[in-house]
């Protein structure tokens, strides 16, 4: 497989804060390729560094072995992006507006059109994007940076504002067109987005890659305890304790709260005692991955 | 070429959508010349309409320089219903009425305006008297009297205020369009995303062009429309259409002049503000809004650095002086100049993002 993108030392700061702080990667060809961490964490920075609008301090970009700065009219027509604010040109209609798109690429109005049904606004085509929800924006913005085909997206936040049905629509699009062979990089806050979609992600902070791999490697390296949950009053917390070796108990009054690292002897010592009434079972997720790696406080 | 087509259609489309900017484009300099045009219909330069009835070979074998000379003082309008040419020198509609019966040339006038009888009167005597040294064979006669009007070079004033509203017009679409255009889509973004995608940025830039260019059409048909109704009676010169090439190269100028004001200014108030001052004192020391033919010797050489004067000045000229649009050739190159000098310094201050 060849390389997609590769990233070597990137560096960008502003006045004294180092948004991007050294950061190297590769995705492959056809690989779908998600970056994750808090507000800040500098996502935003470097996919626009990589995708050629802002020029890096130092250290290299390359997409399919060639630079994208400065403006690199034989990489354009091969990407195609989404910012995390949109961009529309004033007081056009949706179909307006994909159509401009779509033509600076040489895509016929006809194939344009189609985009629109894709991402499900053609009810909306006929208004103007100042009257269209913050949703069907977004959207209308995806449709714009994919109406031409390309072999490499870039997305920020794509499904940022959607709807739950927009967003598993939107996720069936994606993994269409990643399944054609084109290469996908995703920043977003939903990791279940991310642990759904991504062949592989980033998680940074403050600049710099914390972890990076597939979800389900990042998951069980990170040897987290399974949490067993029941309703609360169906057994005590004391009486929980003794279930098992090891075994962590919390009630917050609606559950009580189980964490082991060796879930099937609990599991069985709870169904000896006919306690399993409103059980639920939950693995750690690529969500405890990331708030162990980047902790719980704010980000400015 | 595609890209250059829709980007033209976007602008166009998000120009003509905003109501704002037709306002400020089209109806509000519009709105001046409604104005000033009714409030000095009658002032400036008239000519004395004359009706000649039947044929007046004193006249018309005139040889064409002095035709031109009485043309400019007299309107002659051919009839030949008399009794109804005596009748409206009598209501006071015509200044004389003109019949030649063999060698006697009569001219009828009504003492209502003893004035412009006067003018028509000692007009015609120098006429005839010319006629009558040409036929005893004196061909330059030692002593000759030519007429002018002492307002030669003012003109009407509906004759230079359209012009000139016109040129203050476009010059200030022009301005506006290429600036607050170049602020809001870097400030919405859509530079970046035009950056982004394949498009040369010639073809932004000539797909600004363009639209302006349009923009500046449709001003022009608009205001001489409206000029031309009887109500404000504009006379347009027989190759009045020679200006479009003059206007062109203002609608350019002022562009490049736009292009600046956005390049340097960060936010949509600020680029107006901008394009504001440069284009609302430029009107006043140009000659657009009033003659600088009274104005002291200083303004006049400080309006020969304003595009705007050349503008105003090329368009009265062609438009409504009769001028062949060769004289204008100076001042488009004047203009086209200006475009180089200035859209070489805008695009040194070009950004495509704030950031
Ligand atoms: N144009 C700018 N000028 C100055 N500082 C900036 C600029 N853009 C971003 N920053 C700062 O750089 C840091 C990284 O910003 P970036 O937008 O890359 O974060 P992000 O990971 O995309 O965040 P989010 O999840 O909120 O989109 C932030 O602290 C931000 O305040
Ligand atoms: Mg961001």
């Amino acid at each position: 497989m060849s390389s997609a993108i590769k990233v070597e030392e990137l560096r960008k700061s502003y006045g004294e804060l180092r948004a991007v702080d050294g950061i190297s990667f590769e995705v492959q060809a056809g690989e779908f390729f998600g970056i994750l961490g808090p507000n800040g964490a500098g996502k935003t920075t470097t996919l626009e560094m990589v995708e050629g609008l802002r020029q890096p301090d130092s250290g290299t970009v390359s997409l399919f072995g060639e630079s994208p700065w400065p403006r690199n009219p034989r990489l354009l027509p091969r990407i195609g992006v989404q910012l995390q604010a949109s961009a529309f040109f004033e007081r056009l209609t949706a179909r307006e507006q994909i159509r401009t798109f779509a033509s600076l690429y040489g895509v016929p109005a006809r194939k344009a059109d189609e985009w629109l049904g894709v991402v499900g606004l053609e009810d909306m085509a006929d208004k103007r994007n100042e009257d269209l929800s913050g949703g069907q924006q977004q959207r209308l913005s995806i449709a714009c940076a994919l109406a031409h085909g390309p072999d490499l997206v870039f997305l920020d936040e794509p499904t940022s504002g959607l709807d739950p049905q927009a967003r598993r629509n939107l996720w069936d699009v994606l993994r269409d067109i990643n399944s054609q062979g084109r290469t996908v990089v995703l920043t977003t806050h939903y990791l279940d987005e991310a642990e759904s979609l991504c062949d592989r992600v980033a998680i940074m902070d403050h600049g710099r890659i914390l972890e990076s791999g597939p979800p389900a490697s990042l998951v069980r390296d990170l040897d987290a305890p399974t949490r067993i949950s029941i309703e609360s009053g169906v057994l005590t917390a004391d009486a929980a304790r003794t279930l098992a070796d090891g075994v962590e108990v919390s009630d917050d009054g609606v559950s009580l709260t189980l964490a082991t690292r060796t879930p099937a002897p609990v599991l069985s010592a709870l169904a000896e005692r006919d306690a399993l009434r409103g059980l639920s079972v939950r693995g750690a997720t690529l969500e405890d991955v990331f708030l162990h790696l980047t902790g719980r406080e704010y980000r400015a | 070429m595609t890209g250059f087509v829709s980007l033209s259609a976007a602008m166009a489309r998000g120009f003509f959508r905003d109501r704002t900017a037709m306002f400020f484009t089209i109806l509000f300099p519009l709105m001046f010349l409604v104005l000033f045009g009714g409030l000095f219909k009658d002032s400036g330069a008239s000519k004395t309409d004359v009706l000649q009835i039947g044929s007046v070979p004193v006249l018309e074998q005139l040889p064409a320089e002095a035709a031109a000379g009485i043309g400019q003082v007299l309107a002659v309008e051919r009839t030949d219903d008399r009794a109804d040419a005596l009748e409206q020198v009598r209501k006071g509609d015509k200044a004389a009425a003109l019949e030649q019966v063999g060698g006697e040339l009569i001219v009828h006038y009504s003492a209502a305006d003893q004035v412009k009888s006067a003018t028509v009167q000692g007009i015609l005597e120098s006429l005839v008297q010319e006629a009558n040294l040409a036929a005893a064979g004196v061909t330059t006669p030692a002593l000759k009297l030519s007429a002018k009007p002492v307002e030669d070079e003012s003109l009407k004033a509906i004759q230079y205020m359209t012009p000139g509203l016109l040129g203050w017009a476009i010059a200030t679409g022009a301005t506006f369009g290429a600036a607050l255009t170049l602020v809001t889509w870097r400030q919405k973004k859509i530079l970046r995303r035009l950056r982004l995608s394949p498009v040369p940025v010639t073809s932004i830039i000539s797909a600004r062009v363009s639209v302006s260019i349009v923009i500046a059409l449709v001003q022009s048909a608009i205001f001489i429309g409206v000029a031309l109704l009887p109500y404000f009676g504009l006379q347009l010169a027989d190759q009045w259409w020679g200006f479009i090439p003059i206007m062109i190269a203002g609608t350019l100028a002022f562009l490049s002049i736009g292009l600046l004001a956005g390049a340097v200014a960060k936010t949509a108030e600020a680029a107006s503000a901008i394009a504001n001052l440069i284009t609302l004192p430029m009107a006043f020391l140009s000659g657009a809004f009033f003659p600088l033919e009274g104005a002291p010797e200083w303004l006049r050489t400080v309006s020969e650095f304003l595009p705007l004067k050349h503008l105003v000045s090329s368009m009265q000229d062609v438009m409504v002086r009769g001028e062949a649009f060769s004289v204008t050739l100076p001042d488009i190159g004047i203009l086209l100049g200006f475009t180089v000098v200035l859209s070489a310094a805008a695009a040194a201050l070009f950004r495509w993002d704030d950031a």
